[in-house]
C-alpha cells in the first residue's frame, strides 16, 4: 500500500503524459467490449455472480438516468399542502406553541393497547445484592454484619425520617439521594428537568423498588404538570412514568425517557 | 330584620330614565313580584322577563338580601335598574350527538349560517364542507382552494359563504349546491386572516365582502362581478381582524398596535385608534350578533325551517329594525383584545379616545365577544380563563375558571344567558352567565378545539379541532 499520495504528487510536479486524455478515452471506449467479452466467456458460478452484479449495476444506471431526466424537464411545481394546519390566530405564534405541545391522545391510546410494558429499554441487567449493598459491620467488636448501605442512587420521599441506628437496616446515603431527573419527551425531542414522585418499579428486585433504588432501566414516576399535558377529559396530567436510561450512580444525574 | 319594613323605590331603565312614580315596597319583595310590578308599570302587552339591579348588584332572591345595611336606612328613593331579558331561553348543550369525520386535516373554522340552517367548516385539507344539521351528515365538499382554508364567513342573507385560504385566495360558495360562485378572488399577497360581509340592512343584495390579509391590506370585493372595488392600505403589519359596522364603517385591528376606522363607501381612513401596546388580536362590535343574524330573529326560531316568504326589501327593513333596537340611541361600541393582556372599549364612531381600558388577564387575549343583548363582553385568554366585563362601562364582572389550558374561542347563545368556550385542553365548556358557574363540561375531542359556534336558533353547538372531526352538541 502506498504510504503517501505519491501519484498525485508526481502529477502535480511533472504533469501528465501528453497523450493521457486520448489513452483515457480509448480505454473507456474499449470497456464495453471487454465487458461483453467477459460476460460471454464466463461460465458456471462465476458467470452467475457476474451477471447478477451487472444486472444490479444496470438497474442503478437506469435509475440515475431517469432522475437526471426528471431534473432537466421543467414541470409545474405541484405545491404540497403542508400538514399541521392551524387557525389564523395561531399562525404567527407557531414558534411559541410548538415547544409545549399537547400530547396526542389518540397515539397514546394506541400505545397503551400495544402493551403496557413496551418500554424503551426492554432488557435490563440484573443488579445483585452485593453490588447494590455494602455490608456495614457494627457492634463494639465489629462482629455483626446485618446493616447494609445502599451504594446506588435512591429516591427518598419527602418527610422521610431515618429510623434510630439500632433498627436501621438499610442506610440510604444523603449524597446519593435524588429529587430531580432529566426527562426526555420522545416525540417533542425536548428534555425537561422534572421532580421525581416515586420509583414505580426497579426490575432487578421488588426490594429495590420499595427502597427507591434507581438504576438503569428503572421505571420512575415524574411530575409532568409543567409540561401541560391533558387527558381526554381535559384534566391536567400530573404524574407520568419514565424509564431511566443511564447509570445514575456513575453519572451523577438521572436521565430518563418519558413513556408516552 | 323586623317584619314588614318598607322602602321607597323606583324603577329606572338602563339609560337612567325613571319609569313611573316612586312607590312603596316591602323589603322582602321577591324578584317574581318585582317582575309583575315592573311589567304593570311599563304597561307591557306581553310579560317580559326582567333582571333587577341595585348598585350594579343583581337581585337574586329578595330585595333585602342584595341591599347593604346603609341602603336600608336611607330616606332616599331607591332606584332599581331593570334590564329586559330575552323572551326565550336557550338550553345548555350537554351531549355530543354526532362526531362527523370527513376532513383529512384539522378543522380550523366552523360557522352556522345566520338562520342556523346550514353549517360550514373550513379545514387544513383545503376543502370547505357543508353539513346537514338535521341529519348531522356531510352535505357538500367544496374543493377549490390550494392551501389551508383559514377563515369562512356567511353572508348575512345566508345565501353565500366566503372562504379565504393561506394561498391568499377567496372563493364564494353556494350552500344549496356546494358549487363555486363567480371567480376566485385573488389579489392579496399573503394569507387571508379575516372576512367580513356588508351588513344586510345596508345592502340586501349581499355583494360586498371585505377581506383582511397578513400583507397589511384590506380589500373590498364585489362578489357578483368578481372584482376588487378598493384596497384599503395603511396598516404596517398583518391585519388580524376586521368588522363591517352597521353605519358602513369598516374597523380593522392590526399587529401594528392600532385599530383603524375606514369609510367603506369611499375607502377613506376616518380614525386611528391607538392605545394597545402590542398586537391587537381580536375585536368585537356590540352589534355583531344582530348583524350576523340580520333578519333572522332567534325568538321565531322553529325546529322545522320555514321558507322565507318576505321580499328582500321587507327583510332588509326587519334587519334595520332589529339593528336599531339592539344599538339603541348610543353609537356602536367596539372592544379590542390584544397581546398586551388588556382590552379596550371604544366608541369609534364618535371619538378616538377609548371609553375604558380593561385589565386583568395574565396572558394574551385571543377572542372577545359581545353578548347578543350587548350588555356583556366575554374575553378568552391564553391564561386559561374567560373574563366577563360590562359591555357599557367596561367594568370587570367576573372570571370564569375551569379550563386547564389556553382558551381559544368563545361563543354566546342567542339569549345571552349562556356562553360556550373551546380550549386547547380538548374540551368545550358551557358557562351560565347568571350564576357565573360552569353549567356543562363537554369532553370528547381528542385534541385542541380550534373553533366553536353556537347556532343562532340555539339548538346546537358545533366544534372542530385538531383531531380532524366535527362535533355537534345538543342539549
Amino acid at each position: 500500500m502506498p504510504q503517501n499520495e505519491h501519484i498525485e504528487l508526481h502529477r502535480k510536479r511533472y504533469g501528465q503524459r501528453l497523450d493521457h486524455e486520448e489513452r483515457k478515452r480509448k480505454k473507456e471506449a474499449r470497456e464495453p467490449h471487454e465487458r461483453a467479452h467477459k460476460a460471454r466467456m464466463l461460465t458456471g458460478i462465476k458467470a452467475k455472480l457476474y451477471n447478477k452484479k451487472r444486472h444490479n449495476e444496470k438497474i442503478q444506471m437506469k435509475k440515475t438516468i431517469k432522475m437526471h431526466e426528471e431534473k432537466k424537464t421543467k414541470k409545474r411545481n405541484k405545491e404540497e399542502v403542508p400538514e399541521g394546519a392551524v387557525p389564523a390566530y395561531l399562525l404567527d405564534r407557531e414558534g411559541q406553541t410548538r415547544a409545549k405541545v399537547l400530547s396526542n391522545m389518540i397515539k397514546q391510546k394506541r400505545k397503551e393497547k400495544a402493551g403496557k410494558w413496551d418500554v424503551p429499554l426492554p432488557k435490563v441487567r440484573g443488579q445483585g445484592e452485593n453490588e447494590v449493598f455494602k455490608v456495614i459491620r457494627t457492634g463494639k467488636r465489629k462482629t455483626k454484619a446485618w446493616k447494609r448501605m445502599v451504594t446506588k442512587v435512591t429516591y427518598v420521599g419527602e418527610g422521610f425520617t431515618r429510623k434510630p441506628p439500632k433498627y436501621e437496616r438499610f442506610i440510604r446515603p444523603m449524597a446519593l439521594r435524588f429529587k430531580k431527573a432529566h426527562v426526555t419527551h420522545p416525540e417533542l425531542k425536548a428534555t425537561f428537568c422534572l421532580p421525581l414522585i416515586g420509583v414505580k418499579k426497579n426490575p432487578s428486585s421488588p426490594m429495590y423498588t420499595s427502597l427507591g433504588v434507581i438504576t438503569k432501566g428503572t421505571i420512575i414516576e415524574v411530575n409532568v404538570s409543567e409540561l401541560g399535558m391533558v387527558t381526554q377529559g381535559g384534566k391536567v396530567v400530573w404524574g407520568k412514568y419514565a424509564q431511566v436510561t443511564n447509570n445514575p450512580e456513575n453519572d451523577g444525574c438521572i436521565n430518563a425517557v418519558l413513556l408516552v | 330584620m323586623e317584619e314588614g319594613q318598607r322602602i321607597l323605590a323606583q324603577f329606572v331603565s338602563e339609560k337612567g330614565e325613571a319609569a313611573g312614580a316612586p312607590f312603596d315596597l316591602p323589603l322582602d319583595v321577591s324578584t317574581e313580584k318585582l317582575q309583575l310590578i315592573c311589567n304593570a308599570i311599563l304597561q307591557q302587552e306581553d310579560t317580559v322577563p326582567y333582571a333587577f339591579y341595585v348598585d350594579e348588584k343583581e337581585i337574586t332572591s329578595t330585595l333585602s338580601e342584595s341591599l347593604s345595611k346603609e341602603d336600608q336606612e336611607t330616606e332616599q328613593v331607591l332606584s332599581i335598574v331593570y334590564q329586559p331579558q330575552a323572551l326565550f331561553k336557550v338550553r345548555a348543550v350537554t351531549r355530543c350527538t354526532s362526531t362527523i369525520e370527513g376532513h383529512a386535516e384539522a378543522v380550523i373554522s366552523v360557522a352556522f349560517s345566520p338562520d342556523g340552517r346550514y353549517l360550514a367548516s373550513g379545514s387544513g385539507d383545503t376543502t370547505v364542507r357543508f353539513w346537514d344539521v338535521t341529519t348531522e351528515t356531510p352535505h357538500h365538499t367544496c374543493k377549490g382552494h390550494k392551501h389551508w382554508v383559514l377563515c369562512i364567513a356567511w353572508s348575512p342573507d345566508g345565501r353565500r359563504l366566503a372562504s379565504g385560504c393561506k394561498n391568499s385566495q377567496i372563493i364564494v360558495w353556494n350552500p344549496e349546491t356546494g358549487k363555486q360562485e363567480g371567480k376566485v378572488l385573488t389579489g392579496h399577497k399573503q394569507w387571508i386572516t379575516w372576512l367580513a360581509w356588508q351588513p344586510f340592512h345596508l345592502n340586501h343584495e349581499c355583494r360586498h365582502l371585505a377581506s383582511a390579509s397578513k400583507d397589511g391590506n384590506i380589500k373590498i370585493w364585489d362578489v357578483v362581478r368578481g372584482a376588487c372595488l378598493r384596497t384599503l392600505s395603511g396598516h404596517l403589519q398583518s391585519v388580524t381582524c376586521i368588522r363591517w359596522g352597521g353605519t358602513d364603517l369598516i374597523y380593522s385591528a392590526s399587529q401594528d398596535r392600532t385599530v383603524k376606522v375606514w369609510r367603506a363607501s369611499d375607502g377613506i381612513l376616518c380614525r386611528t385608534l391607538q392605545g394597545h401596546g402590542h398586537w391587537v388580536n381580536t375585536m368585537a362590535l356590540s352589534t355583531d350578533y344582530v348583524m350576523r343574524t340580520s333578519w333572522f330573529d332567534p325568538v321565531q326560531a322553529t325546529i322545522n325551517y320555514q321558507r322565507i316568504s318576505q321580499s328582500a326589501e321587507e327583510l332588509s327593513k326587519i334587519a334595520q329594525d332589529r339593528y336599531d333596537t339592539v344599538k339603541g340611541s348610543e353609537p356602536e361600541r367596539l372592544v379590542t383584545g390584544s397581546d398586551d393582556f388588556t382590552l379596550f372599549l371604544w366608541q369609534p364612531e364618535k371619538e378616538k379616545t377609548s371609553v375604558a381600558r380593561m385589565t386583568g388577564h395574565m396572558q394574551l387575549i385571543n377572542d372577545v365577544a359581545f353578548s347578543p343583548d350587548t350588555r356583556l363582553v366575554a374575553s378568552a385568554s391564553f391564561d386559561k380563563s374567560i373574563k366577563l366585563w360590562n359591555g357599557h362601562t367596561g367594568k370587570f364582572i367576573t372570571t370564569l375558571r375551569g379550563h386547564v389550558s389556553k382558551v381559544y374561542q368563545v361563543s354566546w347563545s342567542s339569549d345571552s344567558r349562556l356562553l360556550c368556550s373551546g380550549s386547547s385542553d380538548s374540551t368545550l365548556k358551557v358557562w351560565d352567565v347568571k350564576t357565573n358557574k360552569m353549567s356543562g363540561d363537554l369532553p370528547g375531542h381528542a385534541d385542541e378545539v380550534y373553533a366553536v359556534d353556537w347556532s343562532p336558533d340555539g339548538q346546537r353547538v358545533a366544534s372542530g379541532g385538531k383531531d380532524k372531526v366535527l362535533k355537534i352538541w345538543r342539549r
